[in-house]
């Protein structure tokens, strides 16, 4: 198993580093797949973390100079490595202003991914710093875990609202309640609403817009095309899970949307030029 | 007396620019007392009295001059180095060769060891303004204390020097001008087997910082190759004496949680006395090896050395 990938362009560099601490945000620990034109950080929905799953998916060719890698084995080449991404995230935000950033595969005293960074210097020698992140392999019999999570059958899509107003607004509900009703419609509307004993709040969007699946999207063609363009569908979810979603985004979206399948999922997915990530909050009654 | 104390009298820098003429400052030894007195314009007279308490004064055993490795650096550098490890990271390792200065988070429990994150910046001798290293030796010192003196430093614009020897003996950073002269003395950790192999006059030609390898921890040959003479403390197995170095250079301890420190001085603090200051470091630090066991928050420089139980009794002095 090798991989090796350089980083030289500064924009390049500066926006790797705003995904791995958009994904060291949502999560502490991750996994982090190499395959010859992509990087996946992936998050398997367990039990511990309360069922909420999650998809990064980065094309190297927007990020790195040179990529080079070799799997497991030549049918199965790729790599699996479960990784702290917090780690990852601190060894990037120091290097921000170097010449040149390597990523390496390397083994140390345990397996490590080594970021290798040349500093600029007023020296004729220049200053390297590396920074050892351990990880651990993911042997192949697990990466069934790993896989890219297929579209649920939704009822509803929606555009979202302005993450940082949703994050306000969500920032505030959390002081009262655990949990917040997500609902929208076809007609680009969604409503948030948490309710307690001694009062409901709902906060209203209006004029969303409804992204435009078409007919690929819903397998039978039925549920989206013969729906009530008013009427709401919803999902209940944990009100900090969302909240750690909204935190954590760094850059904004070039798209925001959600899709929810009723009282089952909330499927939250953000576009960027080179990067998707896709964030699953399951409901809960 | 409370550093505090002494900040509130000349609080704001630019009421003092503006309205003070001189500065009084007076001590008066019967009533345990320092004034202040500042001679303002319009004929104001402001007085701060601030008592305080006379203790013993610590001098820290150490001569700059007798110091094999000497660099000195513009603060900037030192503060462009730092900012690499994290702000919770207690000690670093810096090794030094003839051309080179690596500087390493040190990682202390081996438990950690296998799942910790490892940094290290290498930086030329070309980049600092004084660079001679005689020998090539490894120090671990404390991070925190180093980063509170490039604050300083930085703020005075001055120059840093940084005097290193052995591990065992005080690390001493020095910031110099013409009206003052600050000694910044940090304790360093002694007798590392796994450094000790670097101390060496000119042998490497690079030299390594040291092995990466250290889950090679064999304890079987470990113990095998100790004397009985180790006292059995809390599962803690010391390194081996210095005869045995070579052998076991390559292992480490299995819990290395052995600090000794003799207690940092900055130039104007006094601190409360300890009576183990007379004797040699080293003497003292091996003694410190069987068996004591420092829990991580004494680390501290300013926690002085009586807090400390020797569990085991040093057998070495017997023979």
């Amino acid at each position: 198993m090798k991989f090796r990938g350089k980083i030289i362009d500064i924009a390049c560099l500066n926006h790797f580093t705003r995904v791995v601490t958009t994904i060291s945000k949502l999560t502490k620990m991750c996994v982090l797949r190499l395959t010859p034109d992509n990087l996946f950080f992936v998050l398997s929905g367990k039990v511990a973390n309360g069922g909420v799953s999650m998809w990064c998916e980065l094309s190297q060719a927007n990020f790195f100079e040179e990529y080079q890698m070799e799997g497991v084995s030549s049918e199965d080449n790729e790599i699996c490595l479960e990784v702290t991404p917090e780690n990852l995230s601190r060894a990037l935000k120091t290097v921000q202003n170097a010449k040149a950033v390597k990523v390496k595969l390397t083994k140390k005293h345990c397996p490590c991914l080594t970021i290798a960074a040349e500093l600029p210097t007023l020296s004729s020698v220049s200053r390297v710093v590396t920074h050892d992140v351990p990880v651990d392999v993911i042997p192949r019999r697990l990466w069934h875990e790993f896989k890219e999570p297929s579209m649920p059958d939704f009822d509803v899509s929606i555009y979202l609202p302005p993450l940082k107003t949703m994050k306000n607004i969500v920032d505030r509900m959390k002081n009262l309640s655990n949990f917040l009703v997500i609902e929208a419609n076809l007609n680009g509307e969604m409503n948030l609403k948490i309710e307690t004993d001694l009062v409901s709040v709902t906060t209203h969007f209006r004029d969303l817009g409804n992204p435009p699946w078409g007919d690929d999207a819903s397998q039978d063609g039925g549920p989206s095309q013969s729906r009530d363009p008013e009427s709401m569908v919803e999902a209940r979810v944990d009100i900090r899970r969302l909240q750690q979603f909204l935190m954590g985004q760094q850059v904004n979206p070039s798209k925001a949307m959600c899709n929810i399948v009723h009282q089952s999922v909330l499927h939250l997915i953000l576009l960027h030029e080179d990067m998707s990530l896709q964030y699953f909050i399951p409901a809960v009654a | 007396m409370a550093i505090k104390s002494v900040q509130s009298v000349f609080r704001s820098l630019t009421t003092l620019e503006k309205t003070v003429e001189k500065c009084h400052i007076d001590l008066d030894k019967q009533k345990d007392r320092l004034t202040f007195t500042l001679h303002c314009k319009h004929g104001l007279l402001k007085t701060h009295n601030l008592s305080f308490q006379d203790s013993e004064s610590l001098q820290a055993v150490f001569d700059k001059d007798s110091y094999a490795n000497v660099f000195k650096a513009q603060p900037r550098l030192l503060v462009d180095t730092v900012i690499h490890f994290p702000p919770s990271l207690e000690e670093v390792t810096v090794s030094v060769s003839d051309e080179r200065m690596w500087v390493r988070n040190h990682v202390e429990e081996e438990a950690e060891a296998s799942k910790a994150m490892l940094t290290e910046l290498c930086l030329a001798s070309d980049e600092f303004d004084h660079f001679a290293a005689q020998v090539h030796n490894s120090v671990t010192f404390c991070l925190k204390e180093l980063r509170g003196l490039l604050v300083f430093a930085e703020s005075t614009g001055l120059p840093v020097s940084m005097y290193l020897d052995e591990p065992g003996s005080p690390v001493v950073l020095s910031v110099t001008d013409s009206v003052l002269e600050g000694n910044f003395v940090l304790a360093t950790l002694s007798d590392d087997p796994s450094l000790r192999k670097n101390s060496s006059k000119g042998a490497h030609t690079a030299a390594p910082p040291p092995p990466d390898d250290f889950m090679n921890d064999d304890m079987d040959s470990y113990l095998i190759a100790m004397d009985t003479s180790i006292a059995p403390g809390p599962s803690n197995t010391g390194p081996p004496p210095p005869s045995l170095a070579d052998d076991t250079r390559s292992k480490r301890p299995a819990a290395v949680s052995h600090k000794a420190r003799i207690r940092i001085e900055e130039a104007e603090e006094e601190e409360e006395e300890t009576d183990d200051l007379d004797r040699l470091p080293n003497k003292k630090f091996r003694s410190l090896f069987f068996g004591s066991v420092l829990p991580p928050s004494s680390q501290l420089s300013t926690q002085p050395m009586t807090s400390q139980e020797v569990l085991a009794s040093d057998s070495e002095e017997e023979t």
